[in-house]
């Protein structure tokens, strides 16, 4: 159904939109400005699942509203804040866009300094997610480890637990200007390509699923053993065996990260 | 070749590794040449070691040849072991090749001292300018500063360096006298006393002229070894205090003296390392910095060493009973921060919070703060379920019961529970 035939305002709506961070806010848009009595939201082409009694409505994203969501939200919150509610998006989590939704509302109900109110469940909810999903950006920063290719591309595979790649392009990109690099989500089948002059979303077609081995392995520049051999002995050698502390050391470096890691391979 | 680089890498990683400083944060410096790197965020760990340090600097000595024969110290003269040395080439392709694979923040340069200061400390700085000027290298470099080195190189290493640093290793003068006879104090305040100076000129310069170089842009820090002389607590972090206000340091760090030899003025060999007693001088540096203590709150004459058993904050608090309790829905941000179990951050949310509703238990649960040791200390908008007149000793004794140390856990090294 079109989103401009709604009729009864009460009647519970799950909002059904594309799946982008300006489809969402479209959405928000939507919900806000036509006082949807809101129950849920679904991307197009998944099935909901709970939202049996709910009317199903879809919204097309419209940059414009997106825009209006995004730049209302800067004049109520600082911008930490509306950064929180992208890194939530991002984090995938089921239930998530609710969360978004019923926060931006709050922000939006006139309370001076809204951010602050760490009582407002949502609010607490946004603030905590998002503080995950920094996490996990901060941890790819740390984590990637670029592999030279013969042809001087320097490419790491990735498998974050949250989608952090669009929070990645601009650190890696201010710092390895000088070299093309490719950050690859092996589970979200895309990546971010840098040429030294811009960086851009990319997908690579992988002829089976262990084509991403074959493909790149193959083609390291001479030096490239040399440096992750160099780099493993480093790491044995400045570890200091009598402070041994392998609780905190894993707490630090989660096993699922170790098979993207040369020193822990 | 790439034998004799691994062994090298081995020996002088292997030597750098006491030197505990990882910081790679506080600097300002922008990848300005569309070069490699750049060090403006708060650092980076990438990756740890098995004994849980953060691992962000490539921390190696150019040489572990050394003229001084200071007994703690592993690289000293009379010690029989394997010497290297690397070429200034060879530290810059490490560097580089190690950055842009995203291993590491940047470099931590060290040096035992060879021939003298002078020389040694020449041989550090053509390491970091040839990384700034020949290869545009933008990450974060620390540099040892060699004690006695001339006014002329400390000024170039600053050019070239994000962080400088001198190791105090020994907090009392007597423990150095003992243990480092070919140090002296004079030798290490100087270079700090220079370069607190000259930090100070130039960002003042900076201020004048937006071209004006950069100059250490994330300070200065020092390093005290614990452990090794017989020095308390007090002395320890009384000379730490002594560094932060008189010398503007950003960080004093700790070192848990790691036994390597049989020396007798030393604690013998497989004696276990303080770590215990080093992570509760790093709780009472954090409460100097940014809890507001003074450091005679606590340690002093009648408390000159921390309690093993319970964090320092705790233990002020139990001091300090007349204190509490503090109602989280009207104290100041200053008081909220010296209620055991709430840390900066919950401190800040608690004050944001309590203007749309007074806060409960459960909001402060919500919130992240301890329970388990603050609400001992604190009133709040829920009915009081924990907090009838409690000893001093019987609330040390609750908290003692629901809480075990990590450190007493863990292998129980230092404290046997029972024994």
């Amino acid at each position: 159904m079109e989103a401009s035939s709604i009729i009864f305002s009460d009647k519970p709506v799950n909002v059904s939109y594309d799946g982008t961070w300006y489809g969402l806010l479209t959405a928000v848009f939507e919900a806000y400005s036509k006082k949807w009595n809101v129950s849920g939201f679904s991307t197009i082409n998944h099935e909901s699942q709970s939202d049996f009694f709910a009317e199903k409505v879809i919204v097309v994203t419209d940059e414009a509203k997106a825009q209006r969501v995004w730049l209302g939200l800067k004049k109520k919150v600082p911008k930490e804040n509306c950064i929180q509610l992208y890194r939530c998006y991002l984090s995938e989590m089921p239930g998530m866009e609710f969360a978004i939704f019923s926060c931006i509302k709050f922000y939006f109900s006139g309370f001076d300094s809204p951010h602050l109110a760490y009582g407002n469940a949502d609010v607490l909810k946004i603030s905590q997610t998002s503080k995950m999903v920094y996490r996990e950006k901060h941890r790819m920063e740390a984590f990637v480890r670029f592999q030279r290719t013969a042809d001087d591309l320097y490419y790491a595979g990735i498998e974050p637990d949250f989608n952090v790649i669009p929070l990645l392009s601009q650190h890696f990109a201010e710092r390895y200007a000088d070299q093309n690099w490719l950050i690859y989500d092996i589970k979200r089948k895309y990546g971010i390509y840098y040429d030294q002059d811009k960086v851009e979303e990319i997908t690579l077609n992988f002829s089976n699923e262990t084509g991403e081995k074959t493909a790149v392995k193959d083609v390291f520049h001479d030096s490239e053993t040399l440096y992750q051999e160099l780099w493993k002995n480093y790491f044995k050698n400045v570890n200091i065996p009598s402070r041994r502390n392998i609780k905190l050391h894993v707490q630090h470096v989660p096993k699922r990260y170790w098979k993207h890691l040369i020193e822990k391979k | 070749m790439s034998e004799r680089l691994h062994e090298k890498l081995e020996i002088l990683a292997d030597a750098a590794k006491y030197d505990v400083s990882c910081s790679s944060s506080g600097s300002k410096r922008k990848n300005h040449n569309k070069g490699l790197g750049e060090a403006t965020g708060s650092g980076i760990c990438h990756t740890y070691t098995e004994d849980g340090r953060c691992v962000s600097l490539l921390k190696i000595l150019l040489t572990n040849h050394c003229i001084f024969d200071c007994a703690y110290c592993v690289t000293r003269k009379s010690n029989d072991i394997k010497r290297a040395a690397f070429t200034v080439q060879e530290v810059v392709d490490l560097t580089m090749n190690f950055y842009r694979r995203n291993y590491i923040e940047g470099l931590f340069l060290s040096s035992g001292i060879f021939k003298n200061a002078d020389y040694t400390m020449e041989r550090l700085v053509s390491v970091a300018k040839k990384l700034r000027t020949e290869n545009k290298f933008n990450g974060y470099i620390h540099l040892k500063t060699i004690p006695g080195a001339s006014d002329e190189l400390m000024h170039e290493a600053g050019l070239w360096a994000d962080r400088l640093s001198v190791n105090i290793e020994i907090p009392t003068e007597s423990g150095l006298k003992l243990l480092a006879p070919d140090k002296n104090i004079k030798d290490m305040i100087e270079p700090m006393t220079y370069l607190k100076k000259e930090i100070i000129r130039t960002k003042e310069e900076s201020k004048i002229f937006k071209s004006a170089p950069l100059f250490a842009p994330a300070g200065q820090s020092t390093q005290m070894i614990i452990g090794a002389s017989g020095e308390s607590d007090k002395d320890i972090m009384h000379t730490a205090n002594k560094f932060y206000k008189g010398f503007n340091l950003k960080r004093v760090y700790y070192s848990g003296y790691v036994p390597i030899s049989n020396d007798n003025r030393l604690p013998e060999l497989g004696s276990a390392v303080p770590v215990l007693r080093e992570n509760r001088l790093y709780q009472t540096d954090w409460l100097m910095r940014f809890y507001g203590f003074h450091v005679q709150e606590l340690l002093n004459d009648q408390f000159p060493n921390l309690d093993p058993e319970i964090d320092p904050k705790l233990s002020w608090a139990l001091r300090n009973m007349a204190f509490f309790p503090v109602d989280v829905n009207t104290a100041d941000l200053q008081l909220i921060l010296r209620v055991p179990g709430i840390g900066v951050q919950s401190a800040q949310k608690i004050v944001g919070a309590r203007r749309f509703n007074k806060l409960g238990w459960d909001h402060l649960k919500k919130i992240g703060i301890a329970l388990n040791r603050a609400k001992y200390f604190i009133t709040c908008n829920s009915p009081i379920t924990d907090r009838k007149d409690y000893t001093e000793a019987k609330i040390r004794q609750f908290i003692l019961n629901e809480s075990r140390s990590k450190f007493l856990t863990n292998g129980g090294q230092q404290y046997n529970l029972f024994g």
